[in-house]
């Protein structure tokens, strides 16, 4: 009943979104305001409906309908009800249906705004956002319904089937797979949504770009109406991303926290693109320049969000994340191609009414500035996809060798593929760059910054940098890698709340407030400056995090009896005790107790632990963390003796700083609300742009 | 040095921006370049590395095969982990092909015409590593025709999204 319930509204959604994006075309076209209401009407319907398909996906995972294929897959009996509702996007199927729900729900939002003054966009957004969801319906509908359910045949065989087919009857499996125990954790059962909002969001400033491109109406209007979009869109990747690494730190055991896996670089790359953009569409809305390379910018995030979301779901790439092999992928790789043709032939049109008036005069003005914190995340973007696409690359230019007996050689055909070092490798000098550009830039003036008036202002902070990285230097570190991050992030540091320093007391001085009131008015008055500003202290947190760990990272491993230590830099884990038993919720546990010295001196007791899921014959391993914004002291139980439990293996991490990662990704999403914070007197804002750019008033 | 130049187009102007990307863009696929080319690693199928042993030994790659249960042996001493893995194809298609992953990680484990090849590791025994699951490792084959694992990657698609239906028991 509900699955039919389920799979009719799905299917009159998708006729819903068609009829619509048809209306919407009419509307724009015949410049017919009925055609676009109807269209608005049919946008307003999607999201209703896929609420229905959405909650009866949840309902038959909650209720336990194991004869649907879906909830035997990604659901058990013995599963809480939190983990069964979070189920709908524990597999591909419900996946599609909560992207699909998600995106309605965001372009209803968009449709609600006021429209007054951008009535001419309005078809062309809806037309987008409903063709971007007819296409994931038809994902839904055809290649991944998670409605069908098992069916038998009188002889015993057993089938899957949208409808019972002839002579068959029901047939429900006693219990589903349950959940993979790997992911119930929080960090993964927030981690896929959050990802999704991010990538859904970015939608909405594409649909906007579009609608500019094809209505002609080319100023930055569009950028102004979905800058808060794009920020909240941003906002969630990078929720996603964080949160991913911290399930991977806490649930992997392997004592990181990125691995650069292909399916983790894929959520990567919408983000660099977009962190481009979210920085150069403000050189526009500034000085009118770039424009193109904006439009550029958004349908590149745009494609790679489906991009993403399909190697996410495909079994393109080889990745520690499990995914099934499905024919979602032609599919996909269609409605990329299309999409970006369409949109690239769409901003060739507009090429010559895109072109700026103004040139950048120097590289050291604010705006060159910008322009090269552009390449450097393009840089990384490259670089990235790259590194994802070459083991797909050499295995299918095998052709060319194959025609081709000269080059036999260099293609081969054979897969070949890169590992994290060269990620890291070929990444660490533009991530290093970038961070420079953090500290350089809010010291230069728009327009007219040369290399002197910037030497000038940066050398302060320079030389007291240098202060800082005197005493490393002294005590003994001699990694320049490492030398020369800790040198970026001071000097970052220093430049950044000199920055606001300056401006609080100037403020203090001109309206004798309070320094704290002082500074709580100017982060109020310029929320996108200064929220970027503490967004960029949160970046120079998460790098002494990621120096820490990366360069100075120690383990070591051994098997102890019991009573018999272990020791890694300053610390000393002694094996004190283990036992084995099982929980009423099927799992069995191996739980160690070990005592942590440090310098000598106790200070606590971790509990490392394996537990093993009967039902799914999985075990999962849980570290023991003592976590200090000093260190991580990271213990893994390897293994242990079944019966005597008196001798166990265990590996042990030590990670400096990377506390500072969790910390500065804190203060990262507090900038960003900040920044995304709606304006109290949009009015004033509008007033202030008329004022000239003085130096440094922006 | 700079000059305060007016915001006017001048050719001089947009050199210096052409001549200033274009280094950059040079120095990222220079990076790129040499990136690859230092940490490229060829991916095998086990019968493929067999087939060149001699000219491949030391030489960094990375194989894939399916972990037969019973030859998996840990000593928790020395933390080395020795097992034996089949060979499976590394073709997407001929995969899906052949029903899916699990089906042919199945099929490789149970036929024993397959060639087989010892592997290598030390460290903590990973979860994962069971029978029929598929393993992923980055190493070396050494002289005697054991492969020494750095890095060991599985992939246990049998239990979870699972497309073929006799996956389910009644």
């Amino acid at each position: 009943m509900v699955t039919n319930l389920g799979f009719g509204t799905l299917i009159i959604t998708f006729l819903v979104s068609i009829y619509g994006a048809i209306a919407a075309y009419f509307g724009a076209r015949r410049n017919s305001p009925a055609w676009v209401d109807t269209a608005r009407n049919a946008m307003l319907l999607t999201f209703p409906l896929l609420t229905i398909t959405a909650l009866s996906v949840i309902y038959l995972l909650v209720t336990g309908h194991f004869e649907v294929q879906y909830v035997t897959e990604v659901s058990s009996k013995s599963m809480p009800i939190y983990l069964r509702v979070t189920s709908l996007w524990g597999g591909q199927a419900g996946s599609l249906i909560f992207w699909s729900w998600l995106m309605s729900a965001f372009a209803t939002a968009v449709t609600l705004r006021k429209w007054d003054r951008d009535r001419e966009f309005l078809p062309w957004v809806i037309l987008v956002s409903l063709v971007t969801l007819a296409f994931f319906l038809i994902l839904s509908i055809f290649v991944e319904n998670p409605f069908v359910s098992f069916w038998q045949t009188p002889m015993g065989n057993i089938t899957t089937a949208m409808f019972q087919p002839a002579g068959m009857t029901p047939f429900v499996p006693q219990d589903g797979n349950g959940l993979n125990p790997l992911l119930r954790h929080p960090g993964m059962i927030f981690h896929p949504p959050m990802l999704y909002l991010g990538f859904v969001s970015f939608v909405i400033p594409y649909a906007f770009a579009i609608a500019a491109l094809v209505t002609g109406r080319t100023d930055d209007r569009w950028i102004r109406i979905t800058r808060r979009w794009t920020l909240v869109a941003w906002l969630f990747l990078s929720l996603g991303l964080v949160l991913g690494g911290r399930w991977a730190y806490d649930v992997l055991g392997w004592g990181g926290y990125w691995a650069w896996d292909p399916v983790e670089t894929s959520s990567l790359m919408p983000w660099l693109t977009g962190t481009a953009f979210l920085h150069s569409v403000m050189i526009q809305e500034k000085r009118g320049m770039l424009k193109q390379w904006n439009m550029v910018l958004i349908i590149l995030t745009y494609d790679l969000v489906i991009f993403g979301t399909f190697l996410t779901r495909s079994g393109v790439l080889s990745s520690v994340h499990a995914f099934a092999q499905s024919a979602i992928g032609p599919l996909f790789f269609g409605f990329i191609g299309l999409t970006f043709v369409v949109s690239l032939s769409l901003l060739s049109r507009r090429w010559n009414d895109l072109k700026s008036d103004v040139e950048i005069t120097s590289w050291f003005s604010r705006e060159g500035l910008f322009l090269l914190n552009n390449l450097l995340f393009l840089g990384i973007f490259i670089i990235s996809f790259w590194g994802v696409i070459f083991p797909v690359l050499t295995e299918a230019l095998g052709i060319v060798g194959q025609r081709i007996p000269a080059l036999a050689g260099v293609f081969t055909g054979q897969k070949v593929t890169v590992g994290p070092e060269y990620y890291e490798r070929a990444t660490a000098p533009l991530f290093a760059g970038l961070l420079l550009l953090m500290g350089i830039a809010p010291l230069s003036a728009w327009k007219y910054s040369t290399s002197k008036t910037l030497g000038g202002a940066a050398w302060k902070p320079f030389v007291v940098s240098l202060l800082v990285v005197a005493p490393l230097l002294l005590g003994g570190m001699r990694s320049w890698p490492a030398l020369l991050g800790f040198w970026l992030c001071a000097f970052v540091t220093f430049v950044t709340v000199y920055e606001f320093c300056r401006a609080a007391w100037a403020r203090h001085n001109a309206q004798s407030e309070n320094l704290l009131v002082a500074f709580w008015r100017i982060a109020g008055k310029n929320r996108r400056r200064y929220g970027g500003y503490i967004i960029h202290l949160g970046v120079v947190l998460m790098a002494l995090g990621i120096i820490g760990i990366e360069v100075f990272q120690t383990e070591t491993q051994g098997a102890i009896s019991q009573g018999g230590t272990v020791s890694l830099g300053h610390y000393i884990v002694q094996f004190d005790s283990l036992s084995v038993f099982d929980t009423d919720d099927g799992r069995n546990v191996a739980r160690a107790v070990v005592s942590v010295y440090k310098d000598g001196k106790y200070v606590g007791e971790l509990y490392p632990r394996r537990d093993y899921y009967y039902e799914s014959q999985q075990p999962m391993t849980l570290a023991g963390v003592r976590s200090t914004m000093e260190d991580d002291l990271y213990v893994i139980l390897a293994d242990w003796q079944p019966l005597s439990t008196t001798s166990a293996t265990f590996k042990v991490y030590h990670n400096p700083l990377v506390n500072w990662l969790w910390l500065g990704s804190f203060v990262f999403i507090l900038g960003t609300l900040v920044a995304a914070w709606p304006a109290k007197e949009p009015e004033i804002v509008v007033a202030q742009r008329s004022v000239p750019v003085m130096s440094k008033a922006f | 040095m700079e000059q305060v130049v007016e915001a006017r187009p001048s050719m001089g102007g947009r050199a210096k921006f052409i001549i200033g990307g274009l280094l950059i863009m040079a120095a990222i696929v220079y990076l790129i370049i040499s990136s690859t080319n230092a940490n490229a690693q060829y991916f095998f199928t086990i019968d493929e590395l067999k087939s060149r042993s001699q000219s491949i030994v030391g030489q960094s790659v990375r194989i894939s095969g399916a972990v037969i249960g019973d030859s998996i042996q840990y000593d928790p001493q020395t933390l080395s982990l020795s097992f034996t893995i089949a060979n499976v194809p590394a073709d997407n298609k001929e995969i899906e092909a052949q029903g899916g992953l699990a089906a042919v990680l199945h099929a490789a484990v149970t036929d024993p015409a397959r060639t087989h090849m010892q592997a290598i590791y030390v460290g903590p025994k990973p979860d994962l590593l069971r029978d029929e699951a598929q393993a992923i490792m980055t190493g070396h084959m050494g002289e005697d025709g054991v492969f020494y694992a750095d890095e060991l990657l599985l992939k246990c698609p049998t239990k979870y999204e699972e497309a073929v239906p006799s996956q389910v028991a009644p």
